[in-house]
């Protein structure tokens, strides 16, 4: 039985209707048709479903969408201006080479965000560790984390 | 994998929904353990009883005579991150700082930890090592059960079916104690602990004796456990590498662990053995 829930997504207001056992990624992609949210492993490993619930980072396939009602979720669609200008960690991922199939980038970038958040003056080892949870097949991570400490050098700016 | 969901307001509504449900719901906190177990049809419940809504149960408090008082919604990464709890009880932080990754960290909680179950439980170690006891409220009212007795089984607690784990009390350290977790696993904290180890000592006189010790061990048995045959080698003596190895000998010879995808059986006792000296050590020179 379908339960309505109201949720605020990049910061517009939704309200779906949702089966008990959705997960938040669910969701996002298939009643919002936000599909920059990704699904890889579905067991909360790979990081690539990873969103921000209330301005934390949330492995969205593990968290089920009933328990999102009343909060505020940003996906990588949300990061980007009102006029399309890129957050400085997405321009920072493609000004770094650090895209190759893209997969897990919106999962990087957001994770990042929050990682950037919490921590703006996070250092080199203390990125490579907060980002351990999220998975990368292509890059082998290198790029990825100079990407983030170059945004976190912009960010500081801000 | 249908189920139905109820977000319960309060304890007693959470209590009186399991017992209506007899056996079919299940509890859910973070879910980040529950939803799996449901995907690959390890559990079938008929109903979440979603607790997080109740009010209260996600604070830590810290009180100079009582300890320090967890709730059980207290979420891993709050325990990692607090500074009360970093400069009180340090060995929690670093113990909560090794479960998975920042994002299940940030949903995951410290009372879904222990009911979950695992031998491999990230916090148990830690908080068996500095003698916690857990605070349960069911129908027939409260009761505090020490940490060490919590476990029966893989995932398998104490707890009757409406029964809530509500709070985690642990009490105030000696001055002299130094605590140590360490986590032997494939790929740092994202996998789950081939062995993990809590090593508290409580240091005599001349910081050269031993005058307390616990050696709490995950995923070498069924459950968590306190190896105390390793810790009365050297219980009351002065501490010296012969007696050290000793113990790390004897907490090797009780593990019992299985072989599985992680490590093997002979694999984890060695490392019980090696990675008990380290904590010994890594203790010591706090």
């Amino acid at each position: 039985m379908k339960h309505p829930i109201k949720l605020r997504v990049n910061g517009i207001e939704e309200e779906v209707f949702v089966e008990p056992w959705w997960s938040l990624a669910y969701v996002l992609r298939e009643e919002l048709g936000l599909i920059g949210v990704k699904v890889g492993c579905d067991t909360g490993n790979c990081g690539t479903c990873t969103v921000l619930v209330n301005g934390k980072a949330v492995k969205s396939c593990l968290f089920l969408a009933l328990k999102a009602g009343g909060k505020e979720i940003t996906t990588i669609e949300g990061l980007s201006g009102r006029n399309g200008e890129l957050h400085p960690l997405q321009q920072a991922f493609i000004d770094h080479w650090a895209v190759q199939c893209g997969y897990c980038t919106p999962g990087m970038i957001i994770a990042a965000k929050a990682l950037l958040d919490e921590n703006p003056n996070a250092s080199e080892d203390e990125i490579r560790l907060g980002m351990n949870g999220n998975l990368c097949r292509c890059t082998g991570y290198v790029k990825i984390i100079e990407a983030i400490m170059a945004a976190g050098e912009k960010l500081k700016g801000y | 994998m249908e189920f139905d969901y109820i977000a319960p307001k309060s304890i007693r509504e959470a209590i009186f929904t399991l017992r209506k449900y007899d056996g079919k719901a299940k509890v859910i906190a973070g879910g980040t353990d529950l939803l799996i177990q449901i995907r690959n049809k390890e559990i079938a419940p008929e109903y979440l009883v979603d607790i997080t809504g109740i009010p209260e149960l996600d604070r830590i408090r810290y009180d100079e005579k009582e300890g320090l008082r967890i709730g059980a919604l207290t979420t891993i990464r709050t325990l990692e991150t607090s500074t009360e709890v970093q400069q009180r009880y340090p060995i929690i932080s670093e113990a909560a700082s090794q479960l998975g990754s920042m994002a299940i960290r940030n949903v995951a909680t410290i009372g879904g930890n222990l009911c979950n179950a695992a031998p491999s439980a990230e916090s148990a170690p830690a908080l068996i090592g500095l003698s916690a006891v857990v605070k349960i409220l069911g129908l027939e009212g409260e009761r505090v059960v020490p940490l060490e007795d919590f476990f029966t089984g893989p995932g398998g607690t104490i707890l009757k079916k409406e029964e809530l784990l509500v709070e985690i009390q642990v009490p105030i350290p000696s001055p002299n104690a130094r605590g140590i977790y360490l986590k032997h696993s494939t790929r740092g904290t994202i996998d789950l602990a081939i062995v993990n180890i809590a090593v508290v000592i409580t240091l005599g006189s001349q910081n050269e004796v031993c005058e307390d010790i616990k050696i709490v061990l995950g995923a070498v048995a069924s459950t968590p456990m306190r190896i105390k045959k390793a810790e009365e080698v050297l219980r009351s003596k002065r501490f010296d590498e012969d007696l050290v190895n000793q113990s790390a000998q004897v907490a090797s010879g009780e593990a019992h662990p299985i072989s599985d995808v992680r490590a093997s059986a002979e694999y984890r006792k060695e490392m019980v053995r090696v990675f008990t000296k380290r904590a010994i050590r890594e203790a010591l020179v706090q």
